[in-house]
């Protein structure tokens, strides 16, 4: 059974989604003749040709509104933006349009387009190539929001993305990409979403993240395990457009305690929702506060600084004993 | 009734130095020597920065950065601005932006990942390098606006690419620029390619200088591998522009001779033969044969200009890896507001204090 990374697992659910449905596109910038700048698409041209892989001027709001359009006319867009930093020249075409045709119409017209970007930092990239921006996609309601974190989900969740009748924001930790491989096998399942993965149990706290960060917060829970002997419940969400609170409330119920990881900015995070939502659901189980390790309050720092900015494994490990000792 | 023409364009196309650095003599700016010589060695430190820059990458001491070989054509433009005109950079015009004046540091440093880089000294009046294509041409329109309003002297020009004019903030900006007549120059640095996608799928229309027409204003096309054309196109758009005519398009043909960046491979998309072609016309040595004919080059002249150069480049790496070396990541919490807000206040605390349990868990 193939051993891939991510690359090659977005890559090979491209492929087989392609070859099962004929109304299924791509366009974006750079995605044909060099299979996008990290060769999600590669090979994808020879295969299905020009008209279902087309690379497109440096032009996202084109990208992003004909792909609307696209999807109208009965095709099964996948946008490729080149870095989710640049979506926001689109944004547009996603928060007024692709996200609120369903309900303008009354749910006679719906919008079936996917949009893949890389996100996140950590590569020493430059401006806007390293922002984690999914909390706006969550505040675009009718978008669904989709953050796979290793081959196997990626490729099983990006199958689900182009199945989905809704326009899905699908956000491929770019960090990740060549950092895991994994058993994909071919014609593996689709992966339903709003279904958080339960990676790791334990018994002491639960730990929710998703994307690059369930790497750093896996480790920090080895560790907790080592040096605190604290015995971690990892939890990686997956889709955040529709969120699991069931698996994470029931987490929270068993351990009583709880650190939300992710690298966006903290206030009005994706953190800030799940906090929320313990609050309503099992507030009374809580034996200490809710902590969050979280990109800080400020614009992405060129990578000089990154590392600063970036939630590490020691900044997790420092939570996690915060709120066990409290 | 009959159809009639209502209105018919045409569309120039200006080369002033050939490809042997001969020189039209109707045309010729009549650039003196001294300046002649400043401009030259200007090409050469832009493309000796480049490779020094590749080095620097290849050893890890610098991030991706995207190569300006070939391109250095567009000093011409820096060498037609007045001091009170300002450049708002996309970020390939690097022998523009040191014929202004911007020292070699912010450009290392910049590509080091630094912030602070993109402060260039007040004189030069060089706005921050963009990453976001396009985006800037809006900025430089607001920015000839603001000058407009309150009778400041002073001619913005915006560079950005063929692909950036994909884009539709470069469609508003001219149209923003046409409607006030904004003492704005757009130019286009057309270098052929957009990462993979050429120049062709970027646009319909034969020229990029003749999207002006859609916005009332002029479009011309110049050699951007002749200096000296862009030079007079420049110098043509600073004066309608000082005049109170508006904006102008230059379209700078010239050509990416390397990859997009440090992490591309042009082989994937672009045939060698193509490359080959354009060799010949590469700025550098079209100057070079120009300025042997009016013996202004001498091989010791360049054995000097050249050691000179790596003397000038050699400190400014030593000084932006010693100022590197010494940066502390939580300044970054430093500039976001005028003044921090309690949040940050906290959360720079908090990460102070983080930072030094961690140090001493390490020492
Ligand atoms: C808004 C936006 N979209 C995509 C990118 C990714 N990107 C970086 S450079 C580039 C090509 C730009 O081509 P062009 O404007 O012709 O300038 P060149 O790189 O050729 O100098 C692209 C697509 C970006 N930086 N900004």
């Amino acid at each position: 059974m193939p051993v891939i990374n991510m690359v090659k697992a977005l890559n090979q659910a491209l492929h087989e989604e392609m070859e099962r449905d004929d109304k299924v596109v791509i366009l974006g910038e750079d995605v044909a003749q060099v299979g996008g700048v990290f060769r999600v698409t590669e090979g994808l041209l020879d295969r299905f040709g020009n008209k279902r892989v087309i690379d497109t001027p440096v032009s996202e709001a084109g990208i992003l509104g004909c792909a609307l359009g696209m999807a109208l006319g009965g095709l099964k867009p996948i946008a490729e933006i080149q870095f989710s930093g640049f979506m926001h020249n689109g944004f547009h075409q996603l928060n007024c349009h692709a996200a609120r045709y369903r309900t303008r119409s009354w749910g006679h017209y719906h919008v079936p387009m996917v949009m893949r970007a890389p996100i996140g930092g950590g590569i020493r990239a430059l401006e806007h190539h390293n922002d984690s921006e999914e909390a706006l996609y969550v505040q675009s309601p009718g978008l669904k929001v989709v953050f796979p974190s290793g081959p196997r989900n990626a490729h099983g969740l990006l199958l689900s993305a182009i199945r989905d009748p809704d326009p899905v924001m699908y956000l491929e930790p770019k960090r990740v990409y060549r950092a895991i491989r994994e058993e994909v096998p071919e014609g593996a399942e689709a992966i339903p979403f709003g279904q958080a993965q339960l990676v790791h149990e334990g018994k002491d706290i639960t730990l929710i993240s998703y994307g690059a960060m369930l790497q750093e917060s896996l480790e920090a829970a080895d560790k907790a395990a080592s040096e605190l002997k604290v015995s971690v419940e990892v939890i990686d969400l997956l889709s955040i457009v529709p969120m699991d609170t069931e698996t994470i409330i029931n987490s929270v119920k068993k351990t009583g305690r709880c650190v939300i990881v992710h690298e966006a900015p903290q206030s009005c995070g994706v953190g800030s929702e799940i906090i929320s939502r313990i609050n309503d659901h099992a507030l009374l189980h809580l034996e200490a506060p809710i902590a969050r390790v979280c990109g800080y309050d400020i614009p992405y720092p060129f990578f000089a600084r990154e590392s600063g900015y970036l939630p590490s494994v020691p900044r997790i490990l420092a939570a996690i004993r915060k709120t066990v000792e409290f | 009734m009959p159809r009639t023409a209502l209105k018919q364009f045409t569309i120039e196309h200006l080369q002033i130095m050939d490809q042997d650095g001969n020189v039209d003599p109707a045309l010729d700016p009549k650039i003196p020597d001294q300046d002649l010589k400043e401009l030259y060695r200007t090409m050469l430190k832009a493309r000796m920065v480049d490779d020094r820059m590749y080095k620097l990458q290849a050893q890890g001491r610098m991030g991706t950065f995207p190569g300006v070989k070939g391109q250095e054509g567009c000093l011409g433009y820096g060498y037609a601005l007045g001091k009170d005109d300002s450049i708002v950079p996309a970020f390939r015009e690097t022998a523009a932006l040191f014929y202004r004046g911007a020292p070699i540091k912010n450009i290392l440093q910049y590509f080091m990942g630094m912030e602070e880089a993109n402060v260039f000294p007040p004189e030069v009046k060089i706005l921050p390098i963009p990453i976001a294509i396009g985006s800037q041409t809006l900025h430089g329109a607001g920015l000839a606006w603001a000058n407009q309003i309150q009778n400041k002297p002073g001619v913005v020009l915006t560079f950005f690419g063929d692909g950036g004019s994909s884009e539709g903030d470069f469609h508003e900006a001219c149209n923003m620029a046409g409607i006030f007549k904004l003492p704005v120059i757009f130019v286009c640095i057309n270098n052929g390619w957009a990462i993979s996608v050429p120049r062709t799928t970027q646009c319909a229309s034969e020229t990029l200088a003749q999207k002006a027409v859609g916005y009332g204003f002029p479009g011309i096309q110049v050699d951007g591998n002749d200096f000296m054309a862009t030079y007079v196109a420049c110098k043509e758009a600073l004066d309608r522009a000082r005049k109170g005519e508006g904006p102008t398009l230059i379209e700078s043909v010239t050509y990416r001779l390397g990859a997009h960046t440090t992490a591309d491979d042009p082989k994937r998309y672009r045939s060698e033969k193509e490359v080959e072609v354009w060799k010949p016309r590469d700025p550098m040595i079209r100057f070079k044969a120009y300025m042997e004919k009016k013996k202004l080059w001498s091989e010791a002249w360049q054995t000097k200009l050249e050691q000179e150069i790596a003397v000038e480049i050699e400190e400014a790496v030593r000084e932006a890896e010693a100022e590197f070396q010494a940066i502390n990541p939580y300044e970054m919490f430093d500039h976001v507001y005028s003044e921090m807000t309690p949040d940050l206040v906290a959360q720079k605390e908090h990460a102070l204090e983080f930072a030094e349990e961690v140090a001493a868990l390490h020492h």
